[in-house]
């Protein structure tokens, strides 16, 4: 609904990714003020549904916002397209920015039509626009929105919602929540409720426009808090600076007196890496994911390691984790506040405070209390989603991937750490594909003001309410039932209630098998002896450190760090407590399910952890059935024989790329790599020997 | 006095106090315990206790660090070099001959075979409750293929390995083919090892067929009989397209080859075959790129360059071409077009990585535990892959060039496989691991010697050794992937892209208490546990039903409701 068509072109021929062949199909291509749309002219033919599907976005659809770059082909040259077009191309190729590659051939299609579509598409996907030309809107007030009930996602947007989290996170005694910033009076930026310490006065939030006051993120269990400040900007007038500087030093007085923990500031813009370095890394990173064809796939793949690491976003991830094990050590074992620092407190803040939190509550990784982070930290905290994902084409200088940032650190939590989480890799995925799906309001826009001012519509002559727009989080809007089962996690431990029942444990032995942290074998003795009393041995006892085999332990703030860090690897891991990453280097991977995913050449039919995620989910829906069946006995029912529908039929033969991936396009054919081998040019000499050197024409004679 | 674990057999020679310079945490005091088997290492004052325990196998190299004259705490002691990826430092007081007298007892328990010493496999009295050396019987293997058969025979040519001393006694070849055929291309094939049969597809009948290079030299000599042999496999799978051979090595080197006397089979001399090169480098390139990753990761993991380090020791990309190669392999004969004839230079090394690893892909047989233990026993230990050379057991020499860890990276590619697809294999990398382990330790006679002749001749090993198989086969659970999903007859292909190597982080960094290893892991431990419940729930549902069925008012009351106990399976339906 809202969808209007904007131009077509038919007879476009579509290939097909999998191989160098020119195999595809025909069919139209057309573009509409919300999607790009490919529709196959034998399309009713395909019933093989994909099992995961995305109601709002077919396989063949790319939302406006979706589109990273198109390029044309001319004679076998490709050229980035952007604005006026004077020659079109003869094939079209769309990058996509959920790294689907397009390929259309343009070749058999009338030309004014070829004109029409690709000026078409590239004016409504690369051009800037106005906000209110959001699809969005359209959408917004043409269906009418009926999600009545809320989910459980805590939006943040009343003051009850602040209440409750103070009341949650036992921050209540030292923080308040304040409506000083009802009608904006304080900032457009800031959220129109939020909390900070209960010494902070409405005047001193009301000087600075919030800037330089403490604002409260989240309360760790044993009181310290983490905050976040938006800093001055850099003042060439040596008054105002004077002021400011007084200022602060109020505020650091009053709040680093008891109650107050000791406070440590963190400026996060000197400490990590620019947002321009994070957009520079991410721009190269995608790159090697975006792939024409195999030939590509392999001349990439010898050097791929180098690669990789040349596009530093890796390295990137690292530091932040690092960092948020940094703030985190803070705030649980030396009991400190943390305050975080940033000009606007809405980038790399968001980062650091969100992960430390996934980190820290075990909250935070169940399904509503990510979103609820969310919301609190990026949607109400006032993230610029619409600058940094260049929604609109305004500005390319102010893109920069941090959600996309976060939900990749989070991502490297999952997979080490996989029962911790209620959510799976794949809502991480489609989460991040939900970035540009301009149906929901939750990524566009850049602040709670900004949606607020543009909901109720003053100037809006065809509408007359207020629009009601969709929440992402709301996933039923994009999958059925069954496809959103695959967002949840069947490893997830969930947390132990205690439960009068459960007391009972020789009755109920089996709930102790099935809870994870109940079965966590003891520290094997081989972890356990690097604890901290060797240190302690080794100063008294023995002194100095030899050689290279002693880890470099030199500077004291760095020391306190790994030694947390360690001592908290060194125990077994408590699935509903603090939660550390690995970040050695072999540990920070490639989010492989979001990156590799429309990769043919990178698919193992029947293999990858899908495979034994499908054996536990079967092996799961087996269990459930006896249980079925044996309630039946209990109640001595008629045994009715209810055959639970596997979900992931033929699982064995699942592609590892699933559920992206179609399963029907299976070729027998083994991936061979076309190009393989680098010289070795600094060990020629090993290389040009022979295993062992033994003359063979000496036995002929 | 105090308690060391020992096996039946092993006696215990010296202990002494040291200092173990533990590189991850710094020195920590305690007993070193000397046996004939293993160095066994406890702390004291320490809590909870500091324990190593090496078999002496494993030890590759003994050096003296610091003279009695050295100052410094600490530097006075021995420096242990070990091929399973680590090393170790004790420190030692410096009166006395204290050092002296560890490290003669350690330098002729270590490498017995350089003091004329017994391996430990002759004293170690162990008991199985299985037999390993039963697994691998060759006939029984041979008929399981379904061989003998019309095109190919069973020929005892090799009995007494008067034809080739490096081939075990039993031999499959073409049924057109005569023993004084054999005896004709044997003298023009390097060491005599002749082509022979590996592996045939149970369909198409096409064949693998592993062998040496052929004796070609500067001057491109031809030989009839061996042109002959070929063109026997080529046309015995009743084909009439041509052979295929892989040569493994680069092509420049299969050039080089030819200055002393070998070379590959050029298109004028065979013109029904097909060569290609699978450009896999020689055993000194891959024992230099170990070297190399063993810089990286031990005994601190590179932090800052990680990726680019990695890449630079070329390991990774030394597997990929390994496993690329053993793709082709295996997909031309499973295509059924042709037959396939791999060579390298000597056929023991190169070549034996890609006909088991072909035949992995191939054959779900070997991807069980006992299926695996007979392709190990087939293709490496019986056809002569030089365990002895390439592993250097109980020797002293540990810079012989001859070491190379051929077999270790074979190991790799499998766990490279197993972890692409985690169902597929019956065994986990608990199995593949303790292979490793045992390849050094000398425990068992399994990897000992050269080849089957020597074996043979030299001890009648079955007798005076246990096999590794049958500690294996003994706890088969601690071994079994709990994942595994039989399968028949399915072709298992990687994917040999860098995006999906790995480098075995359980293997190669198990030493560095800093990489975390989720023992046991979470995702196998939640399945075994459904497992355990699932077993649990039919065996009281049948119950149930008994108690049903007889019609026995009041049932309910013979356990708690099983939807209370279903309260923690997470439901999404």
């Amino acid at each position: 609904p809202g969808e209007l068509l904007l131009c077509e072109a038919n007879t476009v021929y579509k290939y097909i990714q999998e191989d160098g062949s020119n195999r595809g199909t025909y069919g139209k291509l057309i573009c509409t003020n919300f999607k790009i749309s490919f529709l196959d002219e034998d399309s009713a033919s395909d019933d093989n549904e994909p099992q995961f599907k995305n109601k709002i976005i077919g396989e063949n659809d790319i939302t406006l916002q979706c589109v990273d770059q198109i390029y044309g082909v001319y004679d076998e040259k490709k050229k980035l397209l952007t604005g006026q077009l004077r020659k079109y191309p003869e094939k079209l190729i769309i990058y996509c920015k959920d790294l689907r590659v397009f390929h259309f051939c343009l070749r058999y299609t009338k030309e004014e039509e070829v004109k029409r579509i690709v000026s078409g598409i590239v004016h409504h996907s690369q051009t800037p626009k106005l906000l209110k030309r959001l699809f969005l809107f359209s959408y917004a007030s043409a269906a009418p929105n009926n999600t009545g009930g809320r989910n459980q996602t805590v939006m943040f947007d009343t003051l009850e919602d602040w209440r409750d989290e103070l009341e949650r996170t036992k921050g209540n005694v030292k923080y308040k929540a304040v409506v000083t910033n009802e009608g904006y009076r304080v900032s457009e930026k800031l959220p129109l409720y939020f909390v900070v310490p209960i010494c902070v006065s409405e005047e001193s939030i009301l000087k600075f426009q919030g800037r330089g006051i403490p604002i409260w993120c989240w309360s760790c269990h044993n009181g310290a808090a983490l905050l976040k400040m938006s800093a001055f900007p850099k003042e060439q007038d040596d008054n105002t600076s004077q002021m400011q500087k007084a200022f602060l030093d109020g505020i650091y007085r009053t709040i680093s007196n008891p109650p107050y923990e000791l406070l440590k500031t963190e400026d996060l813009s000197s400490s990590l890496p620019s947002l321009q370095d994070i957009q520079t890394a991410y721009t190269r990173f995608k790159q090697l994911f975006l792939i024409d064809n195999s030939t590509d796939f392999w001349a990439t793949d010898v050097k791929w390691f180098s690669l990789l690491e040349s596009t530093n976003w890796l390295e990137i991830i690292r530091r932040f984790l690092k960092k948020a094990i940094e703030v985190a050590e803070c705030l649980e074992r030396q009991n400190s506040n943390v305050l975080l620092i940033e000009e606007s407190a809405t980038d790399l803040c968001c980062v650091i405070s969100s992960l430390v939190q996934v980190m820290m509550d075990s909250y935070s990784r169940t399904k509503s209390g990510f979103q609820s982070l969310i919301q609190k930290e990026w949607v109400t905290g006032g993230h610029s989603f619409l600058d940094r994902c260049n929604h609109l084409h305004k500005n390319d200088k102010e893109e920069a991937p941090l959600f996309l940032l976060l939900l990749d650190c989070v991502w490297q939590l999952v997979q080490q750490y996989p029962p911790a989480f209620e959510f799976t890799e794949t809502y991480l995925t489609v989460l991040s594909d939900s970035l540009y799906v301009p149906i929901f309001s939750t990524f566009f826009f850049n602040s709670q003001h900004q949606k607020d001012t543009n909901t109720t519509g003053e100037s809006l002559k065809t509408q007359s309410g207020p629009f009601k727009f969709l929440t992402v989080w709301d996933w039923s809007v994009q999958f059925e039932p069954k496809a959103q089962a695959l967002l949840s996690n069947p490893l997830y431990a969930e947390k132990l209630k205690p439960d009068k029942s459960q007391r009972k444990t020789t009755r109920f032995k089996h709930q102790r098998q099935l809870s994870l942290p109940l079965t966590q074998t003891k520290s094997s003795p081989k972890r356990g002896f690097f604890r901290e009393e060797t240190d302690h041995l080794i100063k008294n006892i023995l002194g100095k450190r030899i050689g290279k085999f002693i880890i470099n332990s030199s500077d004291e703030p760095h020391n306190s760090f790994k030694e947390f860090y360690d001592s908290w690897h060194s125990k077994p891991v408590d699935y509903h407590g603090l939660l550390l990453p690995s970040i050695d280097g072999p540990e920070i991977k490639v989010w492989a399910q979001r990156y590799l995913r429309w990769i043919p050449e990178a698919q193992l039919p029947g293999g990858g952890t899908i495979a034994t995620a499908a054996k536990i989910l079967d092996l799961m829906e087996e269990v459930q059935s006896l249980q079925v069946k044996m309630d039946e006995e209990h109640s001595q029912a008629i045994s009715r024989d209810v055959q639970a529908v596997p979900m992931l039929r033929n699982s064995a033969r699942l592609s590892s790329l699933f559920p992206f991936a179609l399963l029907q396009r299976q070729s027998i054919k083994p991936a061979l790599p076309t190009s393989t081998w680098k010289d070795l040019e600094d060990e020629d000499d090993l290389v040009k020997r022979d295993d062992e050197f033994v003359d063979l024409s000496g036995d002929m004679s | 006095n105090e308690e060391i674990p020992r096996l039946p057999g092993e006696t215990r020679v010296t202990d002494k106090d040291v200092i173990y310079m533990c590189p991850f945490n710094g020195p920590v005091k305690g007993r070193v315990y000397i046996t004939n088997y293993r160095l066994y290492l406890r702390s004291v004052e320490t809590d909870p206790v500091v324990v190593l325990n090496v078999p002496l196998g494993v030890i590759s190299r003994i050096e003296k660090m610091g003279g009695a004259s050295s100052r410094g705490e600490n530097s006075y002691g021995l420096d242990i070099t070990c091929k399973d990826m680590r090393n170790l430092r004790f420190a030692l007081k410096q009166e006395g001959h204290s050092r002296r007298d560890i490290f003669e007892v350690l330098t002729k328990h270590a490498f017995p075979q350089s003091h004329n010493l017994p391996f430990f496999a002759f004293a170690n009295e162990e008991k199985f409750s299985e037999n390993g050396w039963m697994v691998y019987n060759p006939m029984c293997e041979y008929r399981r293929q379904g061989l003998p058969n019309e095109r190919w025979r069973v020929t005892f040519i090799n009995e007494h390995y008067g034809l080739c001393d490096t081939y075990p006694s039993l031999l499959v070849v073409p049924y057109n083919a005569t023993d004084d055929d054999l005896k004709k291309v044997a003298a023009f094939r390097s060491r005599n090892r002749i082509p022979v049969l590996s592996w045939i597809h149970p369909e198409n009948q096409a064949v693998i067929m592993r062998c040496s290079q052929p004796l070609v030299g500067m001057s491109g000599k031809r030989n009839k009989d061996d042109e002959r042999y070929l063109d026997i496999i080529r046309e015995a799978n009743g084909q009439i397209s041509k052979l295929t051979i892989y040569d493994a090595r680069p092509n420049v080197n299969a050039v080089a080859n030819k200055a002393t006397g070998g070379g590959y089979e050029s298109e004028d001399a065979y013109p029904n075959a097909e060569l290609f090169f699978l450009d896999i480098h020689n055993i000194h390139v891959m024992r230099e790129s170990l070297k190399k990753l063993k810089d990286i990761v031990y005994p601190n993991v590179e932090e800052s360059h990680w990726l680019s380090s990695l890449e630079s020791t070329h390991w990774l990309e030394h597997i990929k071409l390994v496993l690329t190669g053993a793709i082709q392999v295996a997909d031309k004969v499973s295509s059924g077009r042709s037959s396939v004839l791999v060579h390298c230079s000597d056929g023991w090394d190169r070549t034996a990585q890609l006909t088991s690893l072909a035949m992995l892909m191939l054959d779900s047989y070997y991807r069980t535990i006992e299926g695996f233990e007979v392709l190990v026993q087939k293709e490496w230990i019986s056809f002569g892959h030089k365990f002895a050379s390439r592993i250097g057991h109980g020797d002293k020499n540990h810079a012989d060039a001859d070491r190379s860890p051929i077999f270790l990276q074979y190991i790799d590619c499998v766990w490279q496989m197993s972890k692409q697809f985690p169902t597929a294999f019956e065994f986990n990398e608990q199995f593949l691991i303790t292979i490793l382990d045992h390849l050094y330790s000398c425990r068992f006679g399994t990897f000992l010697y050269n080849s089957e002749s020597v074996r043979e001749k030299e001890v009648s090993q079955a007798t005076k050794t246990l096999s590794l198989w049958s500690l294996i086969n003994s706890e088969k659970s601690k071994f079994t992937n709990p994942f595994y999903t039989k399968e028949l007859n399915r072709a298992l292909y990687p994917v040999a892209s860098m995006r999906h190597l790995e480098l075995w982080v359980n293997y190669y960094i198990r030493w560095n208490p800093r990489i975390r290893q989720q023992q046991p892991n979470p995702v196998e431990q939640r399945y075994m546990e459904l497992l355990a419940l699932r077993d649990d729930y039919m065996r009281r549902l049948e119950e149930l039903q008994i108690t049903n069925n007889s019609k026995i008012p009041n049932s309910s009351a013979s356990s708690a409701s099983p939807s209370q106990m279903m309260s923690h399976v997470q439901t999404h339906f």
